[in-house]
């Protein structure tokens, strides 16, 4: 008799601390990866699970090999057809799969893909924007949810049983089972009753006596193997999670695309977008995002568009504030919807202009506005130069105005990735939910 | 359930399995494998696992306890992702040479495929652990599992101590260095348990006790004794080193002029490990053919006996005919021969030739030829060979000219491959010895050798590389392991590949112009 053991109750896991010491490992080439994700991904995908493929470079194990077409060999091989002695194959091209060392094979060399989870991609999109704990914390909670209806079911705990359903079903259940009702047994047992007051009784009244009380035992009997209400009749209430529709948030991202806006200052706008998305989908059950960019002229494009094509033209900021306006005014009123404006621009403006911008974010935008961000961005070599706010450019100091009346506008200038949180500092210090504008 | 036993001689007639059917089937088996292929094993024990666990236990290379280390993470993800995509389907089973022998069972498996991996394993694979010469030479079954729990904890240990990043430094280098790391001529260290524990325990009981912070105190003159106590003991050190010597990491280990007694403690965890797996190489073909061939005959003879139904039986042949499925060269599914076909072949060659012999096998293999005791023949041979000799002695003609061997040369310089020998009389023999030679650690492995290192004065290490048919090293690899090397040992390392034949030397690296790592 062998040792039977039943392992399968035994913690799974065994590897879990393997795969924690081969995230670290691999962290660059992830970290590069997901980078990169964020760069040419969506926006509103940014903090999904991801498939990452990892080259297999960075995670190497070598060890000494044999070199798989050097030197001579001779292979044994099954399954011979045609071939005689002494007889010539032609090599085959390099790179087809024919002729490889089966004793060195293994793997083969393609890429693997490592599946992380939300979690673990946030972590590292966090990583080198310096957030602190706490709003990372914020920004990884999931939304909460309310129960709500969906049927009934099974199984349940006693407060949620469903009564009507319950008595529904027994009601069925009795009429199917043919349950004997209380009716019918007074009856027979009032029949029996006078049967039996007779003085004397005839033969034929003897056996409807005996029939009666028969019945009437039957008649219990019955009564008592099918009951009231069985288990099977309970039923209880369902209720499925649903994601509490908090309020509807829009975001606006303004960008200028004119030519002095090249990759780097797009890839780090776009990290101030992604962020800024990401906070108001943790707080909003429905976000629209509407993206606008401008030159001389603004126009509303979708997210491809936004990012990846240039165009060329003069720089004219002030379109953009009223193609917004426009589109608040036509899609997004105020009462429904909390609006999120992000701007982002190397700070170039026609002369003149930037007056218009502040006139038009006084009187009308930052009325409708629950938050206004602003980020310049400038080259690494400029920051020295713009450390204090007092000195910049037109936009900038037309801007600072604008700053000092409003509380919910933020400005900043970035220069590289970690400069962006402190634009949201204010947002993020601020108590849960923003207070509602009637 | 007690009328079935009554009426019916099945051992089982559900296709779920439960842990009465499968000791009842155990027994069965037992019984026939006792009886009547007169098998020897090590008490069995089997455990049923889940798939996830089978998934682990993959990427630990089959230990039930292993240390922890981000390779084996790599590995889990690649499978399972593997598995997930289904492109591999997991094994049925896993067995590990202990003593008790402990197989792992799949849970998902129907009670048919759990008995065929019982005679498979349980019986087969065991059988071979217990009775193969390499076997008992070059691992101990007893201690084994005992062993791996102490290097568990011991790794553990330095982790906490040393913290991690130290510790993963140690062992990706000792890692890289694993295939070399084996004795192939010399006799195993025995490994005692109890006594390793005892010896490092005692070394750590006496660091403690004689730690004394009071020392750092004081003044230098007193430390001065120290390097020269360290010089007396490089001396030592060189005078007691034997060149060459091929079982780098045993070398580095012993002599590194760098490593702390931590370390060393860690490479000779690696180094035990890659020795106790050293024979599971040699004996791919012989190991899974006899488990193979036993499974075939176990489970057929409890068809004969009326044991199983015809339905179990199908489920068993139709498994069976696909793990000894074998693609020709010319198929895109192949991947080099299937070991457990050669093995099984091979195998049930032998019973032939023993019952049944031809004129040419009598002329091959007069020694058993027609002796009618294939069970014997083949206890004998499992027993002393390993798949080199083993195909060398018992490769018939017949099974050449059944699969359709032949043997094709490869020379880099030439634009074609030559076909050197086919399945006819003047190519049995080549097409055996080659075969052979393809399975024959010593031929497949490169030569590498630790050649001199001198420890009094740069201390640079010298390995050598005996190149032989011209086959070299990939390139890349070996500058990364060149570079682990010198982790290990903390100075120059170099390296020369010399021609087996010529003596010319084909290429020299050192890891001073390799520099940091690229």
């Amino acid at each position: 008799m062998p040792n039977f053991i039943d392992r399968r109750l035994n913690p799974k896991d065994k590897s879990l601390g393997n795969r924690q010491r081969f995230l670290r490992r691999a962290r660059d080439e992830l970290k590069r990866a997901i980078n990169e994700r964020v760069r040419s991904g969506k926006i509103d995908t940014a903090d999904q699970d991801q498939l990452i493929p990892i080259p297999r470079k960075g995670i190497g194990e070598p060890t000494f090999q044999r070199a798989p077409h050097s030197g001579r060999r001779e292979e044994v091989l099954p399954g011979n057809k045609t071939f005689g002695t002494g007889d010539r194959i032609p090599r085959p091209a390099a790179g087809s799969g024919k002729g490889s060392d089966p004793s060195s094979s293994g793997d083969g060399e393609d890429d693997f893909q490592f599946a992380l989870s939300r979690e673990e991609v946030l972590d590292l999109f966090f990583e080198d924007l310096e957030l602190p704990d706490l709003v990372k914390l914020n920004l990884k909670e999931v939304v909460t949810f309310r129960p709500r209806r969906a049927g009934f079911t099974m199984s349940g705990n006693p407060t949620s049983i469903s009564v009507g359903r319950t008595m529904f079903n027994s009601f069925g259940r009795r009429i199917a089972l043919r349950r004997p009702k209380q009716s019918e047994i007074d009856a027979a047992a009032a029949e029996l009753l006078k049967l039996e007051g007779e003085r004397r009784p005839s033969a034929a009244t003897q056996q409807r006596i005996a029939a009666l009380r028969e019945e009437i035992a039957m008649l219990a009997r019955r009564r008592k193997l099918i009951p009231y209400i069985d288990p099977l009749d309970i039923r209880f209430n369902r209720f499925e999670p649903q994601p509490v529709p908090n309020a509807n948030a829009v975001m606006f991202c303004l960008m200028d695309v004119s030519g002095s806006m090249g990759e780097r200052e797009k890839d780090l706008a776009k990290r101030f977008f992604v962020l800024l998305h990401l906070f108001l989908k943790r707080r909003y059950a429905k976000t629209d995002i509407v993206f606008i960019r401008h030159t001389h002229e603004a126009s509303e494009v979708d997210e491809d568009t936004f990012f990846y094509s240039t165009q060329s033209g003069g720089t004219v900021v002030s379109t953009a504030l009223e193609e917004m306006l426009r589109v608040v005014r036509e899609r997004y009123p105020a009462k429904e919807w909390n609006i999120y404006a992000a701007q982002a621009s190397d700070g170039d403006n026609i002369p003149n202009d930037s007056e218009r911008c502040v006139s038009i974010l006084d009187k009308t935008l930052m009325r409708l506005c629950q938050y206004y961000a602003y980020v310049e961005i400038i080259d690494e070599r400029e920051s020295e130069m713009f450390r204090h706010a007092d000195n910049g450019t037109s936009l900038w100091n037309a801007y600072r105005e604008v700053s000092a009346e409003w509380p919910n506008f933020e400005m900043t200038r970035i220069a590289k990735p970690s400069d962006i949180y402190p634009v949201f500092h204010e947002l993020f210090a601020k108590a849960p939910a923003p207070a509602k504008r009637g | 359930m007690e009328k079935r036993s009554k009426t019916s001689p099945l051992l089982f007639t559900s296709s779920d399995w439960n842990f009465d059917d499968l000791s009842r089937a155990y027994d069965a088996i037992k019984e026939i494998a006792v009886d009547e292929l007169r098998l020897d094993f090590y008490p069995n024990q089997i455990e049923v696992i889940s798939s996830q666990q089978m998934l682990d236990a993959y990427s630990s290379i089959g230990m039930p306890l292993m240390y922890q280390h981000w390779s084996f993470g790599k590995h889990f993800v690649h499978e399972s992702n593997l598995y997930r995509k289904g492109r591999m389907g997991l094994a049925y089973e896993l067995v590990i040479n202990s003593n008790p022998c402990i197989t792992y069972l799949m849970e998902e498996n129907t009670m048919a495929l759990q008995t065929l991996v019982i005679a498979h394993a349980s019986f087969g694979h065991n059988h071979f652990f217990k009775n193969n010469y390499l076997f008992q030479q070059w691992t101990d079954a007893g201690a084994i599992l005992a062993y791996m729990e102490f290097a568990k904890s011991y790794i553990a240990r330095c982790e906490e101590r040393y913290g991690p990043t130290a510790v993963e430094a140690v062992l990706d280098a000792a890692h890289a260095l694993m295939p070399q790391a084996v004795f192939r001529y010399r006799r195993r260290p025995r490994l005692s348990v109890e006594r390793e524990q005892a010896r490092i325990r005692e070394r750590l009981e006496h660091e403690e006790r004689t730690f004394s912070d009071l020392w750092r105190t004081l003044p230098q003159s007193a430390e001065a004794g120290v390097p020269r106590e360290a010089e007396t003991d490089i001396s030592e050190r060189q005078t007691a080193i034997e060149y060459p010597e091929e079982n780098l990491l045993y070398f580095l280990e012993k002599y590194s002029p760098v490593l702390k007694a931590w370390q060393r403690e860690i490479l000779r965890i690696v180094r035990v490990i890659a020795q106790y797996f050293y024979p599971q190489r040699q004996t791919k073909v012989m190991n899974e053919g006899c488990a193979t061939f036993v499974h075939y005959t176990i489970m057929n003879r409890l068809f004969d006996k009326g044991q199983i139904s015809e339905g179990t039986m199908l489920e068993v042949l139709q498994n069976h005919s696909n793990v000894v499925f074998q693609p020709t060269f010319d198929d895109p599914r192949y991947g080099g021969l299937n070991p457990y076909t050669l093995g099984f072949n091979m195998m049930r060659d032998i019973q032939r030739i023993c019952t049944q012999p031809t004129a040419e096998d009598r002329d091959w293999f007069p020694d058993f030829a027609g002796n009618g005791d294939w069970c014997g023949t083949l206890l004998d041979a499992w027993a002393t060979h390993r798949d080199e000799s083993f195909i060398r002695q018992f490769l018939s003609p017949a099974l050449i000219r059944d699969m359709r061997l032949f043997s094709l040369q490869e020379e880099a310089s030439d634009p074609y491959y030559e076909v050197t020998a086919i399945h006819d009389e003047r190519g049995y023999e080549r097409v055996r010895s080659r075969l052979a030679d393809n399975y024959d650690v010593g031929v497949t492995q490169p030569d590498i050798q630790a050649v001199d290192a001198d420890l009094k004065g740069d201390r640079k290490l010298r390995i050598k590389h005996t190149v032989h048919h011209g086959t070299t090293l990939v390139e890349e690899t070996r500058n990364e392991t060149l570079r682990y090397i010198q982790r290990l040992w903390g100075h120059e390392v170099s390296m020369v590949g010399i021609d087996g034949t010529t003596d010319k030397t084909l290429y020299e690296v050192s890891t001073k112009e390799l520099g940091e790592k690229a």
